[in-house]
């Protein structure tokens, strides 16, 4: 929207129905894009169950997609697990508490942090990257080549991507639990001296079924739309290559505040529960 | 004997919210027939032969191809029908994570095309062959040259054997010799592979060489036709211009 620097008073009636419009049109484009997404991911759904299925691509864009955010994934699930235990422990011991701290700190990571983090993580390196590569390939007509010569782009190259950040967001939820586990516990050492057994027994003492099953099937759902949301923004780029740029932008901001919606949904389902 | 009719159009309108660019636009091509397109950038000569393979949808009117509907027609029956009709982009639009290879097999395998004369591997080599470039089978987009590149766009084209070929500026961006051998080898492929054509070009020796016919568009509709003899000869000096 443009921006106006005169108060709103000081504007002319042609000027204040401009913004009027803006404002209307940007309203708009905001419920035109849900509309569009709703459509997209309808059509990409029916492609993933419609022969010929792309085994190869989805191999290799899991473990491209994989690959690329895995290091950045397990350095951050480490320091944050390492971080956390010496934040929490000095709190934990005026309480006398301080047997807690390796389930305490296994709850928050598996049931939030974990998905969270890796999710925003995925955001910002996978879904970006998926924006930009299919706006580039709308860009440079590819996507157009694919579509006139009836090979079904929508199966080959976004089917394919949702799939594999579906199954790959998840296995690096895993990753990063476990690192920020193995974090908490050469944390807990610098403070006092704790063997391995004792730590996981402790740790794993408060973990549930309530505790995976929700966090796991939210990881499934951060996977999915990190795929299709950059996918989406990527396929529906405008045609000059600054829509590249802007395309990986915007798949960053929307997917990051997909997760914390479907974060929020989850958090009240399972308090609920 | 009358030529059977590959595509008619009638009274195609197409508009980008106040700008109209297509204003009834009326065309016929026969089995055979290669068709110039000749006007001004931004005239509409792309948005008419996207048009056609529905990639724009447009305002009113009707297109036919190959007697089937297209702006009527449901998504598999549209995918069916893009698969008779090739399309030659500006850029060539290879796949750039592809080989050569693989972009010519992408859309035999994508589409399950079934020859029974020939192996996919075949026809990737016949394919090459007629647009003279076996050689550069397993190298990358990024190791050709511009002019490599609009040919194996055209071998990719050539190997689903479309019925039709909409060649979007054929020879742009390219030096006179590579843009000669480009217009003769639509010639040859129109022999060889027995195609009709809409080729658009501002170049007019691709028009000369390429081309039965040529429309001259203007303001969204065709406002002449002719032969590349008649037009350029032409009386009128407006008509002329276009063909210095």
């Amino acid at each position: 929207m443009t921006k106006y620097h005169l108060p709103v008073k000081q504007l002319n009636l042609r000027q204040k129905l401009r913004v009027k419009e803006e404002t209307r049109n940007f309203y708009n484009g905001i419920f035109i894009d849900l509309g569009e997404l709703v459509i997209f991911t309808g059509n990409v759904v029916r492609q993933l169950f419609q022969p010929p299925f792309e085994h190869r691509e989805l191999v290799k864009q899991g473990f491209l997609l994989g690959n690329k955010s895995f290091a950045l994934v397990v350095v951050t699930g480490f320091i944050m697990g390492l971080v956390l235990t010496m934040q929490m422990n000095p709190i934990l011991s005026d309480f006398g508490a301080q047997t807690l701290l390796p389930g305490v700190i296994a709850v928050s990571m598996v049931r939030e942090l974990g998905p969270v983090i890796t999710g925003l993580i995925c955001a910002g390196k996978i879904s970006s990257g998926i924006g930009a590569e299919i706006a580039a390939m709308r860009v440079t007509e590819q996507i157009d080549a694919m579509e006139v010569s009836g090979t079904r782009p929508l199966s080959y190259v976004v089917a394919s991507r949702v799939m594999a950040t579906t199954i790959v967001v998840p296995v690096l939820v895993i990753f990063a639990d476990a690192f920020s586990l193995l974090g908490a516990f050469l944390a807990v050492n610098i403070f006092e001296d704790t063997s391995t057994t004792l730590f996981m027994n402790r740790a794993f003492s408060m973990l549930g079924f309530i505790d995976l099953f929700p966090a796991t099937l939210k990881t499934v759902l951060f996977g999915f739309f990190i795929g299709l949301i950059g996918s989406y923004k990527g396929y529906t780029a405008g045609r000059g290559t600054e829509s590249v740029g802007l395309s990986a932008n915007s798949a960053v901001v929307a997917s990051s505040l997909t997760i914390f919606v479907i974060d929020l949904i989850f958090v009240l389902i399972t308090s609920i529960l | 004997m009358d030529r059977e009719i590959v595509i008619e159009i009638e009274k195609l309108y197409k508009s980008f919210r106040e700008k109209h660019i297509l204003q009834g636009i009326d065309l016929i091509l026969h089995r055979g027939e290669n068709l110039g397109i000749v006007g001004k950038s931004g005239i509409g000569k792309s948005v008419l032969t996207k048009c056609i393979v529905r990639l724009i949808e447009p305002d009113a009117g009707s297109i036919r191809v190959l007697g089937t509907d297209v702006v009527s027609c449901d998504g598999e029956e549209l995918n069916e029908l893009r698969k008779k009709v090739g399309y030659l982009f500006q850029g060539g639009a290879l796949y750039d994570s592809m080989s050569v290879r693989e972009n010519l097999l992408f859309p035999v395998r994508r589409t399950q095309f079934v020859d029974r004369k020939h192996e996919p591997e075949e026809l990737i080599e016949r394919s090459l062959r007629s647009v003279g470039l076996l050689d550069a089978i397993d190298k990358m987009p990024s190791e050709l040259s511009g002019g490599m590149k609009k040919r194996i766009a055209l071998a990719r084209t050539l190997i689903l054997k479309p019925q039709i070929i909409l060649y979007d500026e054929p020879t742009t961006g390219l030096d006179a010799v590579t843009s000669g051998e480009i217009s003769e080898l639509i010639q040859q492929i129109r022999e060889e592979y027995q195609t009709a054509a809409i080729i658009i070009t501002h170049d007019m020796k691709c028009a000369r060489i390429a081309t039965d016919t040529i429309r001259i568009m203007k303001e969204g509709i065709f406002v002449r036709e002719g032969t590349y003899d008649e037009l350029s000869q032409s009386q009128e000096k407006e008509i002329r211009d276009y063909f210095i």
